[in-house]
């Protein structure tokens, strides 16, 4: 069993004393290739086979089409509050968790959490629920002509909750197993507690920072089910690039749509590239190496 | 410049833990001061206490005259030694001693030439010159430990307070290091409490030891007032290791004769 | 700076706590508890007798039956294949191995309406898949099996980035031990390394589950959304909202978010329990 792993040519391993036949290896990798072409790799490639369908021509137009610009310029709007926003949040979080000691730690951990475990399309409904013309605050917000849900705060307010969770929980664990004595030594040494923050925390936590703020932006820009409920859908205005995706297929206009999402599709690659050089470089000052979720 | 501590009557509690009962101590100007003990006795408690790391539940520390409870711990102008060093990893050596200077409020930080050489002065000083630009991770672990050192300087504190500053090394580094210690001391005449557990260490280095067992100071004295009259009998089961090894340096610096061929 | 009784907060020299924490309760409040404590009051006013009713209607009952359905289905796929592509990754060392890994985070990555899109027009009649499966008669897109399909997808990454850190971790000594007492491969690998695993599996599955429940985006231009058939819960929800049904729309909410919230609570318990068994997780 053993001497058939010396016909595997690709191990650059050692041989361990218990392993699979090269054969029971093939197959194995094989099916996994397999399962992983068909259902990673085709969508992703038929994204931009699709896009292309009509011509590099065609495709550029598609982008300059009026509607799908300012889809664009809202997605980027949104994102540009959202992500920012919940960054501080996480960094703010992140100081009060890992550098005190008090009671309730794991539950606010758990709150902090909630968004990951609701449907999207909830995130959307509880604002509706709440500023909606039939909601809570329905009323008050009409009365004095502030309009939230169908129009771009609404947008913002379901991406921020759906995107919360992001940077916070690539933050707390590594500036847990970072400890208190760096800050404690600063401290000692005259600084400010803001002066602490800016030179020796911050610092200690960039690149899981820049981690978090990645993922809270794939997610902040492709966010669909949530701002499908608070938007009003309406062209030019409350479109986000996702909800333009649906209007130009529903639309029957797949190369159109299509174009769109090979925006998004390339915004994707470009995350999963960036996250992958910042876990394979700074892999111990991500505690997301050790625990991906 | 270099002030005397009075510690009186501190008591910390954890929890329910009593980590200091009712603790005392008197540290003159200028002295080099020892808190031994084993793991759990409070002596890190107290130094931490003394730093202002820890808010104790009674009692008092006086720097000179001033009640420390008045200062801020950024006020305190302590120069606290870690453990573990706890150096800024993402920073080089230069800007790791430069930090205290820096963090000064606008009206009294000196300028970065005044910070520049500080710096190197001090770099001289712990006999690192040539080390200013290399990164914590860099610096072997004796290298390390005079870096914080030096960090600890730059800010001309009232009292040094080192934690357990040679717990991290291997023995041939803690030799040499506990002699540069001294000889640092001597030159620059800081009021200073270390903490260990290591009986050899305090006694070749102190001018005083306290010796403190679970949260108490049991015997405060110079290293010859503790061997030749313990106050507890577990001072002197403590103290049994270093009578035993005095008396074999002695044995071995009579002169042998030496047989051969 | 205190901001909490010293009963509920250990003193600390670090300055900041109260400003830390109290922009993060803010935060936390405004944006995820007040919205839903919203949906919970709207819950509570509606009676009992109405919110049964509208709980127990066919379509209500039909969509959330497609919705678990389909999702556990997915998940249990998700689990086999998942395990194996860990494996494959852990284990194997082969070209393209990297390029691989940092692959299985895609569908993390990538927004839901394009993944809906995409699979969608591979598995349309006329798609490259969906046409091979039309000649031996079988319908992909716009049924049940679609959204199988579609929430495999988006489930994998949760079972793999669970289960391959434990797998990492699992020391070669005991597989050693196993092979020199005799066992073959094949027991070596189910009765002594798997077991290992098997906690992280279930949690994998649970959080696969629970995220195919509450998908969107990526299943409403596969399925079929026509009613009783291939409509999911979170699609009802929306129509009922375009209604400004907001009472019918809140009832299959809750529905949804009481089962999520087991299904969280039911993974807590696991690692709990599984930390106790094997020391860690």
């Amino acid at each position: 069993m053993a001497m058939s792993d010396r016909f595997l040519p690709l191990a650059h391993t050692p041989e361990r004393a218990t392993s699979e036949t090269a054969l029971t290896k093939a197959v194995l990798i094989g099916i996994a290739g397999l399962f992983l072409v068909a259902i990673l790799f085709f969508p992703l490639v038929t994204v931009f086979i699709e896009a292309l369908r009509k011509g590099w021509g065609t495709l550029f137009e598609n982008f300059s089409d009026p509607d799908t610009l300012a889809a664009i310029r809202l997605t980027l709007l949104v994102a540009a509050i959202a992500v920012p926003f919940n960054a501080v949040v996480g960094l703010a979080a992140s100081w009060a968790i890992a550098k005190f000691e008090f009671k309730g730690k794991n539950l606010l951990l758990t709150l902090i959490d909630l968004p990951f475990a609701i449907s999207p399309v909830i995130s959307g409904l509880v604002f509706v629920l709440l500023f909606g013309a039939q909601g809570w605050l329905g009323p008050w917000l009409v009365a004095h002509n502030v309009q939230i849900i169908f129009a771009v705060p609404g947008i913002v307010l379901a991406t921020v909750l759906v995107t919360f969770p992001f940077v916070a929980r690539e933050l707390i664990p590594l500036m847990q197993s970072q400890g208190t004595s760096e800050e404690e030594a600063a401290l000692m040494l005259g600084a400010s507690g803001w002066y602490t923050f800016f030179k020796v925390t911050l610092p200690n936590v960039k690149w899981a920072l820049l981690y978090g703020v990645l993922l809270c932006n794939a997610r902040a820009m492709g966010e669909f089910g949530a701002v499908s409920v608070v938007s009003g859908h309406i062209r030019g205005l409350t479109n986000t690039m996702p909800l333009h995706i649906e209007i130009l297929y529903n639309e029957y206009n797949f190369v159109g749509a299509f174009a769109v999402a090979s925006l998004l599709a390339g915004l994707a690659l470009f995350t999963l590239l960036a996250k992958s050089l910042l876990e394979w470089r700074f892999a111990g000052e991500l505690a997301a190496s050790s625990r991906r979720n | 410049m270099s002030v005397p501590v009075r510690v009186r009557n501190l008591e910390k509690n954890f929890g329910r833990y009593p980590a200091l009962k009712g603790v005392s101590l008197d540290v003159e100007a200028g002295e080099l001061v020892a808190l031994l003990g084993p793991s759990g006795s409070g002596k890190t408690t107290l130094l931490r206490a003394i730093a202002g790391l820890e808010q104790p539940d009674a009692g008092q520390v006086l720097f000179g005259d001033i009640d420390a409870n008045t200062l801020s711990l950024r006020e305190r102008r302590i120069g606290f030694v870690f453990q573990q060093y706890a150096l800024f990893k993402h920073m080089k050596v230069f800007d790791n001693i430069a930090f205290g200077l820096r963090a000064r409020p606008r009206v009294s930080r000196p300028s970065e030439v005044v910070i520049k050489a500080k710096v190197m002065e001090l770099l001289h000083l712990v006999q690192l010159d040539g080390l200013e630009a290399r990164y914590p991770a860099q610096l072997s672990g004796g290298q390390r430990q005079r870096v914080a050192l030096a960090r600890a300087l730059a800010i001309e504190p009232r009292v040094l307070l080192l934690d357990e500053p040679f717990g991290a090394l291997d023995a041939r580094v803690r030799k040499d290091l506990r002699k540069w210690l001294r000889e640092l001391h001597q030159r620059t005449g800081h009021t200073t409490l270390f903490v260990t557990h290591d009986q050899d260490e305090a006694f070749e280095l102190a001018d005083r030891i306290a010796i403190l067992d679970h949260g108490r100071i049991e015997q405060v004295g110079t290293a010859a007032e503790i061997l030749e009259r313990p106050a507890t009998p577990f001072i002197d089961s403590f103290i049994e290791g270093i009578a035993r090894r005095e008396a074999q340096a002695r044995e071995w610096a009579k002169p042998h004769v030496v047989v051969s061929r | 700076m205190t901001f909490l009784p010293s009963s509920l907060r250990q003193p600390s020299a670090l300055p900041g706590f109260g400003l830390a924490l109290g922009f993060t309760l803010a935060a936390l409040s405004l944006i995820v508890l007040l919205p839903l404590a919203a949906l919970v009051l709207r819950a509570a006013s509606i009676g009992p007798a109405d919110f049964f009713k509208i709980a127990s209607d066919p379509r209500t009952l039909a969509a959330l039956r497609l919705s678990f359905g389909t999702a556990l289905i997915a998940a249990l796929i998700n689990t086999v294949f998942g395990l194996l592509i860990a494996w494959v990754l852990v284990r194997y060392r082969f070209p393209g191995r990297r390029i691989i890994d940092a692959a299985v985070d895609l569908p993390f990555a990538l927004p839901t309406a394009v993944a809906g899109i995409s699979m969608a027009a591979i598995y349309a009649p006329n798609g490259p898949i969906g046409s091979i499966a039309k000649n031996f008669g079988l319908k992909i897109a716009y049924t049940p099996l679609g959204i199988v399909l579609a929430l495999v997808f988006i489930g994998l990454p949760f079972v793999v980035r669970t289960v391959q850190p434990v797998l990492e971790e699992v020391e070669s000594d005991i597989e050693e031990a196993s092979a020199l007492l005799g066992a073959s491969r094949l027991r070596t690998v189910f009765q002594v390394v798997l077991p290992h695993v098997y906690p992280a599996l279930l949690t994998g599955f649970a959080l696969a589950f629970a995220r195919g429940v509450g998908e969107y985006g990526s299943v409403i231009f596969i399925a079929g959304n026509i009613p009783l058939v291939s409509e999911i819960a979170p699609l009802l929800i929306v129509i009922k909202l375009e209604e400004f049904d907001y009472g019918g729309a809140t009832v299959i909410a809750t529905l949804m978010l009481a089962i999520s919230f087991a299904m969280l609570f039911l993974i807590n318990a696991i690692q709990g329990w599984s930390r106790t068994k094997y020391g860690n997780v």
